[in-house]
Order: structure tokens, then sequence, then C-alpha cells
């Protein structure tokens, strides 16, 4: 008895700071993209972080992407030799990737590579008082270091889903035509074919969604990282950890809505 | 101030690369820039489509010559499908539009054959002649037993 | 000391994290044009009053009056507006590291003022030649020692030419050379430039060497201000102890308020 309340208790805690935090998170967000109103814009950090943040990430786009591409073709051709039906391969790998992988792939890449150093970045800015120096040099930190981060954000992971896509394409062709035999007309006639408009706008809207959400995460746990050491690692591994959850959990809920 | 001009042209690079990519996939998979939208339309009856639906192949002589664009029902107990056939493509006023497996238990399309008529279909016409889909399950019936089904 | 003279001026002023307060009432006043040394044991809430007069963070109750403006009322566009006359030094520099030297200190002027990239420029070269690090310009933060980030630091805070500057520790982590180097500047400075200059530190030599002013801090209270003559000489046991450095006396050794015994024998102690 006593120990269901506890419990009861111990989850209405933590529902009430998950909440708490999800607020503090949008007012810091929206405090964040309002500085896009207030000219000028910090055009040289948007373009250095998205450098770090894009062009930093491509490789491991690039690797993760033609493997994903790869174990679609032999997984999908797997099932499909099943049912003779080998012919719709590059329907089934472009399909999966544009709709689902490249998106979920590509931000959770992005996660562990661009959104915990940016915790980490932003944290080390706190413990070094950095952030404090930016206040008393009457800069705002927040329009200062976390909006080029989130901006940057925003436009990097679209992008990189984008080439993330081409990336895998091209590689579930390699495999399923070269390695596996599958009819090069049927493959990219049924790819072309079963690939619509809509499909596509579902990989796009997904990544963009994602990136709001990576960008948003990982700005606020650095933000307000506790000013140690141990501070800082706790909320970038924090960052890393609740911002994937919240991909898969957007994903599952925007497929719904775009099925 | 040199490394940042170098930044800048990376990352000018990098920004292109992906619009390039976003736009080709765009032009390439979803059809856009009208790709999608040629061709005129024809519509034809069937009592059974069997699961043809929208964005299903239409061929002639097995070459995809057009798309399913919208199915409906219609008088509560036939199917009207509505097609988008590519411009060029002249079908004769007796051609037979039929609902087609791709392989036994693969994808429906509709297969239509020409006739022999001078006269060809206009934009906004219906096939006159039309074969419903062939239900595997309702041969097997009638087969085993043979008689009873009608 | 006259109130008119006052650069900075606390009423009342009380901080509290959680339970625990580190500020308690604190009234004190900051003469202008002269430097005020606020002194105090680790945790005697001396950084967090530098934070608070610095308008970095809120009061819990109480007023801090900069110029006439109450930092804990006032707006945040008014108190950027403030700071434009606030330089701070921060303990470990808090140099922005993806910048160099030169935009480090270059920094604030293009964030705030029209001026022209050769002006500005030079005025770098001027705020390095005053902190005598000219010719350092290229190096990147973390190339620097500690006293010269310190410098740098100390040159970048006077870039807007502050009404008043801020010292969180400015000596603590560097040898004595580079802690009398910068106790030398900031006297210098503050002499031929008439700024307001705030130092908080515990290094008690160096504090009572720069002082026109003294403000000693003890568990969150005021217990002494004035000039380091009056302090120096001030036959309060607690002054004493802090001046002298004695390890045991009023402020006791043992921060331990529970019974050694009890904690020994692990006695249950009933609150």
């Amino acid at each position: 008895m006593n120990g269901a309340l506890n419990l009861c208790g111990a989850l209405g805690r933590w529902l009430l700071g998950a909440t708490e935090r999800v607020g503090d998170g949008a007012v810091l967000s929206c405090r964040a993209l309002s500085g896009l109103l207030i000219l000028p814009w910090q055009g040289r950090q948007f373009v250095l972080q998205l450098y770090a943040i894009g062009v930093g990430s491509l490789v491991i786009i690039a690797i993760t992407g033609a493997f994903t591409g790869m174990v679609l073709a032999l997984q999908g051709y797997y099932s499909l030799a099943k049912f003779g039906s080998e012919s719709l391969l590059g329907s089934v790998v472009a399909l999966s990737i544009i709709r689902e992988l490249g998106p979920v792939l590509a931000a959770l890449m992005m996660t562990g590579r661009a959104g915990s150093s940016i915790t980490a970045e932003i944290g080390i800015m706190r413990v070094t008082e950095q952030l404090d120096a930016l206040e008393m040099m009457a800069v705002n930190p927040v329009r200062q270091v976390i909006l080029p981060r989130i901006v940057a954000t925003l436009l990097a992971l679209p992008l990189l889903v984008a080439l993330f896509d081409v990336v895998g394409l091209a590689a579930g062709y390699v495999v399923g035509v070269d390695l596996l035999g599958v009819n090069a007309g049927s493959y990219v006639g049924e790819t072309i074919d079963k690939v619509t408009m809509h499909d596509l706008t579902t990989g796009w809207v997904k990544s963009f969604c994602f990136a709001v959400l990576l960008g948003c995460i990982a700005t606020l746990m650095g933000y307000r990282a506790v000013p140690t050491t141990e501070g800082v690692a706790q909320a970038t591994t924090r960052a890393v950890v609740v911002t994937s959850v919240a991909i898969l959990i957007a994903d599952y809920i925007i497929t719904s809505f775009f099925l | 101030m040199h490394h940042y001009r170098r930044v800048e042209i990376v990352v000018g690079a990098f920004v292109l690369a992906g619009l390039v990519a976003i736009a080709g996939m765009a032009l390439q998979l979803g059809k856009v820039g009208g790709l999608g939208e040629q061709g005129y339309i024809l519509t034809a009856t069937f009592d059974d489509v069997g699961g043809v639906r929208e964005g299903s192949d239409v061929m002639l002589a097995g070459v995809v010559i057009g798309h399913v664009k919208k199915v409906t029902l219609v008088d509560s107990d036939k199917a009207k499908l509505t097609m988008q056939i590519n411009h060029g493509v002249e079908l004769t006023t007796d051609a037979i539009a039929s609902i087609r497996t791709k392989g036994i238990i693969g994808e429906r399309f509709v297969r239509i054959s020409q006739g022999a008529d001078e006269e060809t279909l206009q934009p906004g016409d219906a096939f006159d002649d039309t074969e419903s889909a062939i239900n595997i399950e309702d041969l097997v019936s009638k087969y085993i037993f043979s008689g009873t089904s009608d | 000391m006259n109130a008119a003279a006052a650069m900075i001026r606390t009423e009342q002023l009380t901080k509290r994290f959680g339970d625990m307060t580190a500020l308690n009432q604190v009234e004190i006043a900051i003469p202008e044009r002269a430097t005020t040394v606020i002194m105090g044991g680790s945790g005697s809430g001396k950084t967090t009053l530098l934070r608070l007069i610095s308008g970095l963070e809120p009061p819990s109750s109480g007023a801090i009056y900069f110029e006439g403006a109450d930092l804990a009322r006032i707006s945040r566009r008014e108190l950027y507006r403030l700071r434009m006359k606030m330089g701070m030094v921060f303990q470990y520099s808090a140099l922005l590291n993806s910048l160099t030297v030169e935009e480090n200190i270059a920094f604030p002027l293009q964030e705030h003022t029209a001026l022209d990239a050769r002006v500005i420029r030079t005025m770098v070269t001027m705020k390095l030649e005053q902190v005598g690090l000219r010719g350092f310009e290229h190096l990147m933060p973390s190339e620097l020692s500690g006293g010269m980030a310190k410098r740098v630091a100390f040159a970048r805070a006077l870039a807007m030419d502050p009404k008043v500057v801020f010292f969180d520790e400015p000596t603590s982590g560097l040898d004595p050379i580079s802690a009398g180097v910068i106790t030398d500047l900031i006297r210098n400075l503050t002499q031929l430039t008439h700024m307001t200059s705030i130092v908080v530190t515990h290094d008690v030599h160096a504090g009572l060497a720069i002082a026109d002013h003294v403000i000693l801090l003890w568990q969150g209270e005021v217990i002494a201000a004035g000039t380091p003559e009056s302090v120096r000489n001030s036959d309060d046991a607690r002054i004493v102890q802090f001046i002298e450095g004695r390890p045991d006396g009023p402020i006791p050794f043992s921060r331990s308020d529970t019974s050694y015994m009890d904690d020994l024998l692990a006695r249950e102690v009933i609150a």
C-alpha cells in the first residue's frame, strides 16, 4: 500500500519534472528563435555551426547511408525471393530508405555526433563562465550561442537526410543489381514507379521534425547543465538519450499521420 | 579570415549538394514538374476490380501506358476506374480493359487489348468492354464443387 | 561614507539557494572611482555578492542600485544598456575559446559599436598595450598561460571603456609574479582611467594592497567595511583571524555541528 503510494508519488514528481523541462525547453527555444526577428543575424556564427554540424557529419552520414542501403537490398532480396518477386527490390529499398530509415538513422547518427557536441560545447561555455561573459558584454547568450546552433541543425539535418537517401539508394542499387543480379531496368523502374511525392514529403517532414527535436534538446541540455565537469558529462549523456527516444516516438506519431 | 572563407566555401558546397539531392529526388521519384500530369483520362466500369488501386499500372502489350488515378464505387455494386493514359497512345473504341495479376499473387494491373475499330477513344470516354478480375478462390471453389457455385 | 558618491549600493540584499542563505541582509556601498575589495573565505558569499551586483543573478529579496536603477527590477534591455558601462574579469578568464585574442577583445566593440574594422583593430592594439600583451593578437585562448589569459580578459573588459570593472578572484591560480602583474594592472589602470574597480578575492595581501575600500564578508554577512587601515587595525577577533590567516578562532576550524563523540559511536540523535 505504502509502496504503491510512494510509486505514485514518484511517478507524479517525475511527470511534473518532465513537464517542467519540456516547458523550459519550449520557452528557451522560442526565446532563441525570436532572435531571428532582430537584425543583424549572427551570420558568421551560423555558417561556423553549419560547418561543424553539417559538413562535419557528412562522412558518417555517407557511411551509414551506404550500409543501410546495402543491407536493405540483401534483406529485401531474401524476403522477396520467397515470393519470386525480386523485381520489386528497388521499390522496397527506396521506400524503406526514403520514408523511414533515412530520416531516423541520419537523425540518430546526428544526435550521437553533433547533438552531443552541441550539448558539451554549451555546457563547457557554462562551466568556464563564457555564457556569463557574453551576458556581461551585453550580448544575449541565447541569441549568440543557442540560436545559430538550432538554425544550423534545422538546415543541416534535412540536407544530410537527402544525401543519406541518395547514397543509400545508390548502394542498394549496387548490391541489388550488380551483386544479386536483379534486372537493372526493373530495379530502377520499380523505384521510380512506386515512390511518390507523398513518400518524399513524409521523409522531409520527419527530418525537419527530428531536427527541431535535436536542436532544441541538445542546446537546452547544454544551457541548463550543472556547471561542473560531471554536470556537463551527465547533460551530454542525457541529451543523446532523450533526443534518441524523442526521435523514435516522434517517428511513430508522424508515420501514423502520414500513412 | 582565410580560414573563415574556406569554411564558407565548404558550407556553400554542402548546402548546394544537399539541395541538389532533394531536387533530384523530387524530380526523378516524386514526378514533380508535370511529368505525372501528362496524358488524358479514360474511364471503365467493372463488376470487380480485385484490388486495383490508385497508382496501379495500365498496360498495353506489356508496356505501361498510364496509371489508375481513382477507384470509385458506382451504383452500389460496380467499380469505376479513372485512368490516365499517356499522350500519343491511341486506343480503339472497342478496346477491352481487363484486370490482371502480375505473377500468381503479384499485384493487380489493368490490361488493355486493342480492338479492330478505326475510331479511337477520346479524352473522357469510357471503355465499352471490360473484363473483371479473375477470383482465384471462386475458380477453386468452382472446380471443387462444380455446379454448386453457379 | 557619502551615499551620493556610491556607484553601487545594496539594500537588505538576500540570496538563498534552496534552504541555504548565501547572503543575508547585506548592505554595502561601493564608492565611485576607487578600488573596492570584497574579501572573505570560501563560502562567505563574496562571489554570490559579485554576481548579484553585476546583475548576473537576481536576488531573493532586497535591492541593488547601480547609478540609481535597481538591477533586480529593470528590464533585460535596460540591464544590457547598463552593462555597456560594466566590464568583468572572470576567475577563469572566460575568453570565448573559438576566437583569437584579437577577436575576443574586438567582440564587444563589434557587437555594440558601428566602428570601422580598422578603428577596432587600433583600439584592440591599444588595449593590449595597456595590459602588456601587444603582439599576441593571433593566439588562441588555449595557447595562453593563465596569467596571460587573465590579462587578455582584462583588456576585453576594458574594451568598451567601462565605468565599473568587476574582478572575480583575479590572482587565484596564478604564480606570484603573474599575480603581482595583475594586481599592479588593477591598481594602475584604476588610477589612470578613473574607473571603479570591484575586486572579489580571498588573497588578503593582494587585496589590502590595492584596496581603497574593503568589505569583509563572513557567512553571508558583512563583518567589516572601511579603509584598509581600519580593517587591518580592527580588534574584532573574526577580522584579525581572517587577516592573519589563523586556522582556528571565532571562525571555527570544524564545520561540523554534530558531536564528534555521537558520530563516532553512531548514536541516534533525535532532532
